[in-house]
């Protein structure tokens, strides 16, 4: 199954959101996270509605009108979502007050806004769509399973426009806890330094990334997206080389086809080992890029990859700030995106040129 | 796209019974599972609920599974049904079908969360339940013990979660990417949504009243179920024992409100619409309705509404099952449509208990009794947060078995 990216849309770390730019000026912070850049959120709600919006929310919101817009779309045909912590802002805010207020003096906003739906929600409510709504929350195949359904929604044939988008946001106090499990890095560091750092964990991140689909090719295609593939847990270096092969096999491409691979280096030893064996065995002779020096790490991350690649595919460029072992081709037609998190969720997107 | 999806297995755990048997036997003897607080660890005891009165410890012995691990109540609970529904479909993995694993949770592992979570912060004390609050780790936990891997997924739409992972589950068998689909969802009871529901002001501290004139809220509960789907061709081959065909599906968008449903009942009629379009029904081809019916002011007025709108004066017999085992969130979906399937299977209609007067504004009276009826089609409605509403249609399955 494949549709075309018809829009897209990303808050992000970086400047983003204005699709007229790609990465011409990065941001580089020394910090223990990487919060996303706030964009003029009233470009794209009114005050009233910003008020009430919480950041997760404002960023899937900012992030999905863009994409829509760029495809020229008022009203998708569904709306999926892929979180994988939801609005943890927001859990924390209720789940604090409940424990210190001993389940006394509660109010409501903040538990209202803490279901993992709420993205897609406001999206709906916001356009007064009545439309297929779904949120996948799987942790690190949250994108990947909004992915899988949005396309299974338009090779249904019911379904000409989705929306889909993949959203988490970083706290504090979230950061704080996933360090004691060695998810995250817990000294500051220079994100574009990402891969010299030898803390365990990653960077962490945050971002909303968001796509139109369509079978439908139109002027503003800029890529085409496939049927993704997810494995949890693979035993060892050997299932995982199989599980690409056989990947790029039913998508009739050899490792050699594949002009750029994006791997999800996150700076933390255990995946990235993965990753550099990778360019070293199955894709020796591919250019390849990473890019969590740029979103961080996070559950969805991936979204943020989807978006860089579809990019690469309009602008027929490589941000020299991607690249990892340098692109001399002539042009970019297939870009294999392959993520490891937290170091059991293993995903595989291809991206192509839209011919 | 003309597969068919069966119902080859069924596991559930809830207030009103551990497994299949025990849960039918509790319905159909009128039997409900909602009582005063006594596992969960909350001040508000003067809340009845929808509560399995197990401890971990007798999760762990139920879910064979090791104490000195990490397990979230919702991780055990979703352990002990998805076992059953994975026995009673006599599943036998081998690498010639895929099998996937698609469920659904609201708050995940939170009732470990919520006792730890000053830990979490301050110490590194119970730092392995850290990772048990995800909303997938019971999934992850189900495909480990079962060893289901082809597929693995969680579903998160507020109170509707499961009834949208059983039609993804039926939706990647139909779409040619699975054979056979373990579908379903767990929530544990927490503090977090008790004094969140609370704050709504949509709790009853009586035993809820759906459809009734005087009903005041819900009561919560907690619970897990799933049904093993099987492509039909496969389970005929094999033959397997069947207990429905999932006919019709269908996922639509209030956009009203946040946690609030429209006064015209837009979406949930549209989830109603589409799901018998799917089935290629009429209105008049539904037999019986298991209604949302959550006894919330607002919901049963919407949910009214909504039926009268599509189904005009010619209303099937419906009734909403809550009042047995509370509302069980993210497993709501499924456990209802295991209640719909014995409603099928046993030809009888559930009744709608504590109900005593009709709602004044739209005069809907649902069934109070068990009662014996001819039931070929049932629909099932889970409404949740975010405007999010699903309707699913079982239907009798009559094609016998390829010898």
């Amino acid at each position: 199954m494949k549709a075309y990216i018809n829009g897209i849309g990303a808050v992000s770390p970086q400047n983003t959101l204005s699709n007229d730019h790609f990465l011409d000026d990065v941001a580089t912070v020394e910090a223990h996270l990487l919060p996303v850049l706030k964009p003029d959120y009233k470009e794209f709600v009114s005050p009233k509605m910003l008020r009430r919006m919480s950041k997760i929310v404002r960023m899937s919101t900012a992030a999905a009108i863009t994409a829509m817009k760029e495809a020229g779309i008022e009203q998708p045909d569904a709306v999926l979502t892929g979180t994988g912590m939801g609005c943890q802002a927001d859990t924390e805010k209720f789940l604090n007050a409940i424990l210190n207020n001993n389940e006394e003096l509660l109010t409501p906003t903040a538990f209202i806004q803490s279901t993992h739906n709420t993205m897609g929600a406001q999206i709906a409510f916001m356009l007064q769509n009545h439309n297929y709504n779904i949120t996948y929350v799987n942790r690190g195949f949250s994108f990947e399973s909004a992915l899988l359904d949005s396309l299974m929604l338009l090779n249904e044939k019911e379904t000409a426009h989705v929306l889909l988008g993949g959203i988490d946001e970083i706290t504090e106090e979230s950061w704080l806890i996933s360090t004691k499990t060695g998810v995250y890095k817990k000294e500051p560091l220079n994100n574009l330094h990402l891969l010299e750092d030898k803390q365990q964990g990653a960077l962490a991140g945050e971002g909303a990334a968001f796509f139109m689909l369509s079978v439908d090719k139109t002027t503003a295609s800029c890529a085409q997206i496939t049927q993704p593939d997810t494995f949890y847990k693979p035993e060892n270096l050997t299932v995982i080389k199989e599980r690409i092969t056989q990947y790029l096999t039913t998508n009739n491409l050899s490792p050699d086809d594949i002009d750029l691979i994006l791997l999800g280096y996150n700076g933390d030893e255990e995946p990235d080992a993965v990753y550099a064996q990778l360019e070293k065995d199955l894709f020796a002779h591919n250019a390849t890029a990473y890019f969590k020096h740029l979103s961080g790490e996070y559950d969805t991350a991936v979204s943020f990859a989807t978006w860089l690649g579809a990019k690469i595919l309009k602008e027929g460029t490589i941000p020299e700030i991607l690249q990892k072992r340098k692109h001399t081709g002539t042009s970019v037609k297939n870009i294999l995106i392959y993520n490891i998190s937290h170091n059991m969720y293993h995903s595989l997107i291809l991206l192509q040129e839209v011919s | 796209m003309s597969v068919s999806v069966v119902v080859t297995g069924i596991g559930i755990i809830s207030s009103i019974g551990t497994g299949f048997e025990e849960t039918k036997q509790s319905l159909l003897n009128k039997k409900t599972g909602v009582t005063p607080v006594s596992i969960l660890n909350t001040r508000h005891k003067d809340f009845v609920l929808g509560e399995i009165k197990r401890s971990q410890k007798e999760l762990h012995q139920l879910a064979g599974t090791d104490s000195k691990e990490a397990w979230t109540r919702t991780a055990l609970l979703a352990i002990i049904a998805a076992s059953e529904a994975f026995a009673d479909a006599a599943l036998n993995l081998d690498h010639a079908h895929k099998t996937g694993i698609v469920s659904a949770s609201t708050v995940g592992g939170m009732d470990k969360s919520e006792q730890y979570y000053k830990d979490f912060i301050s110490t590194t004390e119970h730092k392995k339940y850290i990772d048990t609050h995800h909303a997938g780790n019971h999934t992850e936990k189900i495909a480990e013990k079962l060893g289901v891997n082809d597929y693995i997924t969680t579903i998160s739409t507020a109170c509707s979660s499961s009834l949208n992972s059983i039609m993804f589950g039926v939706r990647l068998i139909k779409n040619g990417l699975l054979d056979r689909v373990v579908a379903g969802g767990a929530d544990a009871l927490s503090k977090f949504t008790l004094n969140g529901f609370n704050t709504l002001m949509i709790l009853d501290k009586e035993h809820c009243r759906p459809f009734d004139e005087s009903r005041r809220g819900l009561n919560l509960g907690e619970g897990a179920a799933y049904l093993v789907l099987e492509r039909e061709d496969l389970a005929l081959e094999q033959g397997k024992k069947i207990y429905a065909h999932v006919s019709g599906y269908a996922n639509a968008n209030d956009a009203h409100h946040q946690t609030a449903s429209s006064e015209d009942g837009k979406g949930p009629c549209l989830a109603m619409k589409l799901a018998l379009d799917k089935a290629g029904l009429q209105p008049s081809d539904i037999d019986y309705i298991n209604v949302h019916g959550t006894g919330t002011e607002n919901n049963d007025l919407t949910e009214s509404i909504a039926l009268k709108r599509l189904f005009g004066d010619q209303l099937p017999p419906l009734s909403s099952t809550k009042a047995f085992t509370g509302h069980t969130l993210g497993a709501a979906g499924v456990i209802e449509s295991i209640f719909s399937i014995i409603a099928l299977q046993e030809q009888k209609l559930l009744p709608n208990i504590n109900f005593k007067n009709k709602i004044e504004a739209t005069g809907l009276v649902p069934v109070t009794e068990v009662l014996d009826a001819s039931i070929e089609h049932v629909l099932t409605n889970s409404f949740g947060f975010g405007g999010n509403d699903s309707s699913l249609i079982f239907s009798s399955h009559h094609k016998n078995p390829v010898k």
